[in-house]
């Protein structure tokens, strides 16, 4: 942990203030506090049976990584964890709760051989772990590779300031369609699952009409449902 | 004391293996299917993990580039796991949109409930 914080001279005064650097081992702390809160929460969503207290765990969850993410120093990834993350995952969780309701049933089946493969796993992991470079450090491979080309064009304003924007519009546009394409697809699958849904309880129904339309497809959702669930349990 | 001091310096891969297997677990052990998904997304998280520990480094400041500054943290890293986290959610999503279509053909989303309903299975 050599002190790579020192700054550069700066011009201004005001500039100065603003350049106070948090002490490295701080940082370092607030880290280990925030990981074992994460950890603590994790095992809480383990052993939690109520689905709505899983939902609600899994948004402090995300929460609490954004702020890791925030220390971390990756300040994009935070945004996008706090919105989509904590966000509208809890949203699309919550709102498949009011569809399914929100008991899970105590197990009936052991736990032995989940156990063993997890933990089995968990070593197996930490046997390659250990051989990577400690956490923090400024000689590691990985940020002598592309890394300094990248803040070398941010610096000669070659690209915009923000170099996360810069490599993810310059040099990494394809990944970005990839992601446009794989949520596409994941935008269509789930349309098609849900409208098919509507088809086939209006199907059980005997509805005359094939082509309903989406509002009353919409407005039938909770009552159609609950017609087909009565409907298979009896 | 050498053990210590890979538990400190490496504390972070340590927490992110952690929270994979209890993804890992809850998705082969809990019946539910709900909670399935929310322990994929646990493993998924924490792989977001995985990737973002090894580009900061300490003393250093979020790749955005100032004078003041001359150590960033490696920003390819963020870039892949932007990436990520939509594709992330776009799986829940898709996965959610299977469990409201389960939900309505078995009217349960335990496993086993379902298994038992499924002349097909076993």
């Amino acid at each position: 942990m050599t002190p790579l914080a020192t700054p550069l001279a700066p011009a201004a005064g005001h500039v100065a203030a603003a350049v106070e650097k948090v002490e490295p081992n701080v940082e370092a702390f607030i880290m280990m506090v925030v990981l074992t809160l994460l950890a603590a929460i994790t095992i809480a969503i383990v052993k939690q049976r109520n689905m709505f207290g899983v939902v609600i765990l899994s948004g402090i969850y995300s929460f609490l990584m954004a702020s890791l993410m925030m220390v971390l120093d990756a300040v994009d990834v935070a945004m996008t964890e706090a919105s989509v993350g904590a966000g509208i995952s809890t949203v699309l969780l919550l709102a498949t709760l009011h569809l399914t309701g929100s008991m899970e049933y105590p197990q009936h089946r052991s736990i032995a051989i989940p156990l063993f493969v997890s933990l089995a796993v968990g070593a197996i992991l930490v046997w390659g772990t250990i051989g990577l470079p400690e956490f923090g450090i400024a000689d590691a491979p990985m940020h002598q590779h592309v890394a300094p080309t990248y803040i070398e064009y941010s610096k000669n304003h070659q690209m915009p300031p923000n170099m996360v924007t810069a490599v993810l519009a310059d040099f990494r546009s394809f990944d970005t369609f990839g992601e446009v394409t794989v949520v596409f697809t994941a935008g269509i699958g789930v349309l098609l699952l849900l409208q098919g849904g509507w088809r086939a309880t209006s199907n059980n129904r005997r509805d005359d009409d094939d082509d309903e339309d989406v509002e009353d497809a919409v407005h039938g959702n909770k009552e159609g449902s609950s017609k087909t669930a009565g409907g298979r349990n009896a | 004391m050498q053990a210590l001091e890979t538990l400190a310096t490496h504390y972070n891969y340590f927490i992110t293996i952690v929270l994979m297997i209890s993804g890992l677990f809850i998705v082969i052990a809990r019946g539910n299917l709900i909670k399935k998904l929310v322990g994929l997304s646990l493993f998924q998280t924490s792989v977001y993990l995985l990737y973002l520990t090894p580009a900061k480094i300490l003393g250093g400041t979020a790749p955005i580039y100032n004078p003041a500054y001359k150590v960033y943290s490696n920003p390819l890293p963020h870039v892949l796991m932007l990436t990520a986290i939509v594709v992330g959610v776009a799986t829940i999503a898709l996965g959610l949109a299977l469990v409201v279509r389960i939900k309505e053909a078995y009217g349960t989303i335990e496993e086993d409930e379902i298994f038992s309903k499924d002349p097909d299975s076993e």
